[in-house]
């Protein structure tokens, strides 16, 4: 891989950044007459479109409409996920997207309270890919929480991502709420038997429709690591569970699926409010199970398409992403914790609008506050 | 990276082993064949090595040359043919390593099976078809699959592909979903002028995966076309749809 050659043209995506940063110059050196045209130039336009999205990246009033109970705190995150570095010899899209995507976040105002990183930092789990992306997440300005997915796992089974990031699995609170961090893409020994070196056996998890590999998990060790961790905490708790993979299932030729998805479930089922971030489907993904909620994040790199089958009923799908734009259907997103335990979460759809996804529209399965519904369709 | 089109198969060297066909060696399986060369002088020891020819006896054994005119074997006198016949299929199978490609392939991705026209056996239609047998039918789908599978392996490898920027077309399109071919040829809105499936294909080529575009009848855009349409059985065509 290090023998490729770096491309000698320019890709889009850097001309993209430059031109960027040449307007981010440009605008500062604007006098404060010329900025309020502008801005206003801008609002005007937006209006016009009928383009205001409820929450999008302006600062949200914090939700004081709610009887405070118990000891809870709003409060809001952001997120970043699935950003599939290469070395940056060999592909300079994707670090741009991470770049971007840490733009976002250390531009939100107010700042989030941290940022949490949804796994798949790599792509093929080398140690450049991590430490490019652990360089990169350093300019996070909030603190940052980290997440494992399989593409940071399987060429040496979690040994430099720990290195970098510590344990994969671990637990804090904040605000009154409690945060839960799974390794859900544990999956069964295949490659011993048939004799594969790491680079065999990161290749086969990397590829979403090989069908060599063995089904996600969180596993018996980490169910019980669970279970332990949530022991004592009474049900009113407010409880969020980040996984990389769906914590239920869906498509299971992609593993937008967790095989031991109804297991974990039975563990959340006690607390009231239980809401299931994931990472792994890079698209926009929502979903209900009894007293759990479940929201899928975007991806930095690419979209997937949505799966053939088994799409809940309470998902919205992102609008069909535009392959001509190599930044349509990725992006970012943060989250507006409430004193419910319940979210709502803005998807940052780069180059598109924001789309928010209320804790109310889950709350009445779809009656109230539903997104708006894309005009193509998925294929 | 092999990137001759046609990679040596099971089914090959069958035939070799079978004594069908004297093209071996990365020739097309449909070029016509030379005709067969007349039987070999082989020593009444050795005697039914199909398509083997002796080369040489010696008091330590007999070498056996495979019709490759490369892979040989050394047995001692009096081996039994089919033993022989296992020795140079062992040799040929350790050169050739990518021999189970199609088995793998199929193991790694999915194939929606081609149709298995299970209905015609036995039925009789005119001159090209004459009586239908199993065996024509089985022929038809094997082929038209391994071509479907050829395109499975170029479209899960951005080595194949050509691409500078380790990106091939599974990334964003797995087991081919999303690509959409019943609705080609279509006025793409991006281009502003009609395009086919290949134009499509080309241009996720040039673009996302940064690689050079593929001649319209390359093996490589021919069987890349043939996986994407595979994948989609029993989706109604449905051209200019968007």
């Amino acid at each position: 891989m290090d023998s490729k050659k770096l491309p000698s043209i320019q890709s889009i995506e850097t001309k993209h950044m430059a031109e960027r940063a040449d307007l981010f110059r440009a605008l500062r050196s604007l006098d404060r007459r010329s900025f309020l045209k502008v801005s206003a130039a801008a609002f005007g336009a937006v209006a016009a479109k009928g383009l205001l999205p409820p929450h999008s990246f302006q600062p949200v009033s914090i939700a004081h409409a709610e009887t405070p109970t118990r000891t809870v705190e709003s409060f809001r995150f952001a997120y970043i996920s699935d950003s599939h570095l290469y070395d940056r010899k060999i592909n300079d899209r994707f670090v741009n997207a991470l770049l971007r995507a840490v733009d976002d976040v250390n531009a939100m105002n107010p700042q989030p309270d941290f940022v949490f990183y949804g796994g798949d930092l790599a792509q093929l789990g080398q140690r450049a890919e991590l430490e490019l992306g652990a360089q990169i997440l350093k300019n996070v300005k909030a603190p940052l929480r980290m997440m494992v997915g399989e593409h940071d796992w399987y060429f040496d089974l979690g040994e430099k991502w720990r290195s970098l990031f510590g344990q994969p699995q671990y637990s804090f609170d904040h605000k009154g709420v409690h945060f839960v961090v799974l390794n859900s893409v544990v999956e069964k020994d295949f490659w011993t038997a048939r004799g594969l070196t790491p680079m065999q056996r990161m290749r086969t998890v990397a590829g979403l429709d090989n069908g060599v590999q063995s089904s996600f998990t969180v596993g018996t060790e980490g169910r019980s690591w669970l279970e332990n961790d949530l022991r004592g905490k009474p049900p009113s708790t407010p409880l969020v569970v980040f996984s990389h993979s769906p914590l239920y299932k869906l498509y299971k030729p992609w593993n937008f699926w967790t095989d031991d998805a109804e297991d974990v479930q039975a563990i959340l089922r006690r607390f009231q409010s239980v809401v299931v971030f994931h990472g792994h489907t890079h698209q926009m993904l929502t979903n209900r199970i009894g007293n759990i909620h479940f929201q899928g994040f975007l991806s930095t790199a690419w979209p997937w398409p949505y799966a053939p089958q088994g799409l809940p009923e309470l998902t919205v799908e992102m609008g069909r992403p535009d392959p001509f734009d190599p930044n349509d259907g990725c992006g970012n997103g943060s989250v507006l914790m409430h004193p419910d335990g319940l979210a709502d979460i803005v998807q940052n759809l780069w180059n598109r609008n924001p789309v928010t996804i209320s804790r109310n529209y889950t709350l009445s399965n779809g009656k109230h506050d539903k997104p708006p519904v894309p005009a193509l369709r998925s294929f | 990276m092999n990137t001759h089109s046609i990679r040596p198969t099971l089914l090959m060297a069958f035939l070799l082993g079978a004594g069908i066909g004297a093209a071996c060696g990365g020739s097309p399986p449909m070029a016509p064949a030379p005709p067969p060369a007349p039987p070999p002088a082989v020593p009444a020891t050795v005697a039914p090595v199909p398509a083997a020819s002796a080369s040489s006896s010696s008091s330590a054994g007999t070498e056996v040359l495979l019709c490759d005119g490369q892979t040989k074997v050394l047995v001692p006198e009096g081996t039994p043919g089919t033993a022989v016949a296992g020795s140079l299929m062992s040799e040929w199978l350790r050169k050739n390593p990518d021999a189970n490609w199609e088995t793998e392939e199929r193991e790694r991705h999915t194939l929606q099976p081609a149709a298995d026209n299970a209905d015609l056996v036995g039925q009789v239609s005119g001159q090209t078809y004459g009586k239908i047998t199993a065996q024509d039918v089985a022929l038809w789908k094997a082929e038209t699959e391994r071509t479907s599978l050829e395109g499975s392996r170029v479209f899960h490898s951005s080595d194949e592909l050509g691409s500078t920027v380790g990106v091939s077309c599974d990334m964003c399109h797995p087991h081919a979903a999303n690509t959409h071919p019943e609705t080609y040829p279509k006025f793409q809105a991006q281009l502003g002028r009609v395009a086919l499936l290949r134009d499509m294909i080309n241009w996720c080529i040039q673009h996302p995966v940064r690689g050079k575009p593929l001649a319209s009848d390359d093996p490589k855009m021919r069987a890349v076309e043939a996986y994407v349409l595979a994948q989609r059985k029993g989706k109604p065509l449905d051209y200019g749809r968007h």
